[in-house]
């Protein structure tokens, strides 16, 4: 989609690629690279012999669909009825709405002309029945237009292609000498049912026949854009403060939000100033509700960051982020409990605090401390990693390991007295090391080792206390020691 | 034998462990790196699989780190928060303790800030009452001062017990136990041993008769001694 409206030179051959069986094949060609012969089906490696200078990108259907799919909602703006049609057409039932744009030929223009002020380039056509159409617009002329009448005379004459029969068939009809849409609609009936009684849709000429001639029904289901959920206060005058309308706003969405059985995960609240100016204050929650109460009081300290100006006049709240919400009992006693819910609690605080303040620790396979473990979102879903835990860990872990200063040090083992914080500890009994070796794959080059011991000292204070690297190992100087973490 | 009898229900682990309902206890460790308090309070919390809410401003989690899950008993899931002040510690502390879905709420605090007074912790207790959520508060380089918690322990840690299989090793942790006030029980001072894997408290009165064998607990005896 980086390329919408920045087409490439006419005069280079560019391809989009997808993967085939036997390597990558071509999806689609520019005009340039059909002149040369290539299409598309065929293999890279085969067209970059035919035409060397090919330049080939890899082709995003996903996101085509995607774009595809807002552009159905784009061609609303000519009729109210659209829908996608495979993955790389639009169908438009037009019927009683050319009028608008001057007839059915004035809005063709209209259209082509609205496409390709998108980068779009577009064949169009006209046509009473879904097939004709799609026909029309691949095979047929530039705009064409098809009556009701004239669908024999105006298809005759395209190949069996624009009949959207699958390969085999095409194939087979091609055999037969059936060329054109005009020679299968010429054969007699009954000589080409006995043949495709059974086929299915896609590999049935005659019923697709029927669909091209509106003699079979081709419904078209269109779309339903999302209803947009939105709460409004309008004010006799304005005011600076928004919060005595809050609970007002709050009510009327939620009961838009469960009329439609739906529940919300983001709120916007927007004031629209005397002066013409917008401020807005967003919200959102860990998981969809309703609940009126709940949604309120995620606003209770945000509205003060709202900029009043010289007053507001109106109010909206919008809800974004909606999914489907059943209705849930609590309890069977009837009555209501007054108890917050897990999800409620997480966001309060997160919109309070930030969502970065309230994390979850999961435990990540790792031998270094530090990436043991990793922080997600509170109520996320975790992945449930088979973290086998064989080695004893401390209770307490510092964000940053804290250098200690060795008083003396013994050949083998952790210090026999060290300074840490400003206190002399004396190691008393120690077990240990366990040996860390870096994730070559994840550090830097010239990582060190570890070498952890758990010490205590005379107090009884036990603590995490590591080595960092080895004698001579050639990675910098003599090894430091930092304290880790503190055992219960 | 009376005074372990008693202990043993307040640590809800006894015959009769549901007789006392949860609320707010406050541990003040003797140094602010003594990890026992965190142990202790954990090893108190009921048996479930719900989710514990720990709520840390930012001295705490400088000075005594953040808990390491890899190294917590259980696999209860945590959800944590960090904070910078205490008043918003205390703020998401009562906010939690609202929340029955949760197994606890531990706070940590460090210092004596303003936000902090006997009415915070009044609140705190009743809320931990009226939820029935067990609620600890750890203040570290902190002074006991008027609070409503209802239990209120000092812990330090102790040279640990000898290791089964290695002399020079440290073995389970032993802490000094002190419940200088409560409502609930009579105040006391043990020791405490503190099994890792079944996360259990054993306490016994502190043998205050005799010195503990000199060759118990440092039993390596090292070069610098």
């Amino acid at each position: 989609m980086e390329r919408q409206g920045n087409a490439p030179p006419d005069d280079v051959p560019v391809v989009l690629a997808r993967e085939g069986h036997h390597g990558p094949v071509i999806h689609a060609a520019n005009r340039c690279a059909r002149l040369v012969g290539v299409h598309a089906g065929s293999r890279v490696v085969d067209m970059r012999a035919i035409c060397p200078e090919l330049q080939v990108a890899y082709a995003d259907a996903a996101g085509d669909r995607a774009a595809l799919d807002r552009l159905v909602l784009w061609a609303r703006r000519w009729c109210p009825w659209t829908v996608r049609d495979g993955d790389d057409g639009l169908i438009l039932d037009t019927t009683g709405s050319d009028h608008l744009f001057g007839g059915e030929a004035a809005m063709l223009v209209e259209m082509e002309t609205q496409l390709s002020l998108l980068g779009l380039s577009a064949r169009l056509a006209v046509a009473p029945t879904w097939g004709a159409a799609w026909a029309l617009a691949r095979f047929g002329p530039v705009r064409a237009m098809c009556g009701p009448d004239e669908a024999y005379f105006k298809l005759g004459p395209l190949p069996v292609t624009g009949l959207r029969l699958d390969d085999a068939t095409v194939l087979l009809l091609r055999r037969l000498g059936l060329k054109t849409i005009g020679a299968v609609m010429d054969v007699p009936r009954l000589s080409l049912t006995r043949r495709f009684v059974k086929a299915g849709l896609h590999a049935n000429p005659l019923m697709r026949l029927d669909q091209v001639m509106g003699k079979l029904a081709e419904p078209v289901s269109s779309l339903e854009a999302a209803p947009i959920i939105r709460a409004r206060a309008r004010l006799a005058e304005p005011v600076f403060d928004p919060t005595p309308h809050l609970p007002d706003l709050c009510e009327d969405l939620c009961d838009q939000l469960k009329q439609t059985g739906q529940g919300c995960r983001r709120l916007h609240l927007t004031v629209y100033k005397t002066d013409g100016d917008v401020s807005h204050v967003d919200v959102a929650t860990s998981a969809p509700t309703r609940d009126p109460a709940h949604l309120h009081s995620l606003f209770r300290d945000k509205v003060d960051r709202i900029n009043p100006g010289f007053g507001f006049d109106l109010i909206t709240l919008h809800a974004s982020g909606i999914e489907a919400l059943a209705q849930t009992q609590s309890n069977l006693e009837g009555g209501s409990d007054d108890a917050l819910h897990l999800t409620q609690l997480v966001d309060r605080l997160s919109a309070k605090f930030g969502a970065r303040a309230v994390t979850r620790p999961v435990l990540r396979p790792s031998h270094v401390p530090e990436r043991a473990e990793a922080q997600i979102a509170a109520l996320a879903d975790t992945r449930d990693e088979a973290v086998v835990l064989t080695k004893e860990r401390p209770v307490r872990l510092f964000d940053h390991p804290e250098e200690v200063r060795v008083l003396y040090a013994v050949p083998e083992g952790p210090p026999a007295q060290f300074v840490w914080r400003r206190q002399t500890h004396r190691v008393t009994r120690y077990a240990g090391p366990e040996r860390i070796a870096p994730e070559w794959w994840k550090d830097r080059p010239n990582t060190r080792l570890r070498d952890y011991f758990k010490v205590e000292n005379q107090a009884g204070l036990r603590l995490w206390l590591y080595r960092e690297g080895l004698h001579e190992d050639g990675r910098g100087g003599d090894p430091r020691w930092f304290v880790h973490g503190c055992f219960a | 034998m009376g005074a372990l009898r008693v202990n043993k229900r307040l640590a809800g682990q006894g015959d009769t462990p549901v007789s006392m309902p949860h609320t707010l206890s406050e541990v003040f460790p003797n140094t602010p790196a003594d990890a026992s308090a965190v142990a202790f309070a954990l090893s108190r919390l009921p048996r479930t699989t719900a989710p514990v809410l720990w709520v840390q401003d930012r001295l705490s989690r400088k000075e005594a780190g953040r808990p390491m899950l890899a190294g917590l008993p259980g696999s209860r899931p945590v959800i944590m928060v960090d904070l910078s002040r205490a008043s918003d510690v205390l703020w998401a502390m009562e906010d939690g303790l609202r929340c029955r879905g949760l197994a606890a709420v531990i706070g940590e605090v460090w210092g004596d800030p303003q936000a902090l007074d006997f009415t915070a912790t009044k609140r705190l207790a009743m809320r931990a009452e009226a939820a029935d959520v067990p609620c600890w508060l750890i203040r570290r380089a902190a002074s006991p001062d008027l609070s409503a918690a209802r239990d209120r322990w000092r812990i330090a840690s102790l040279p640990s017990a000898p290791h089964a299989h290695d002399p020079q090793a440290p073995g389970a942790p032993r802490w000094s136990l002190d419940l200088f006030r409560s409502r609930r029980t009579q105040p006391g001072q043990w020791v405490a041993h503190y099994d890792r894997a079944s996360d259990r408290v054993d306490l016994a009165a502190p043998s205050r008769d005799r010195a503990l064998d000199p060759r118990d607990g440092t039993a390596g005896q090292r070069a610098a001694g």
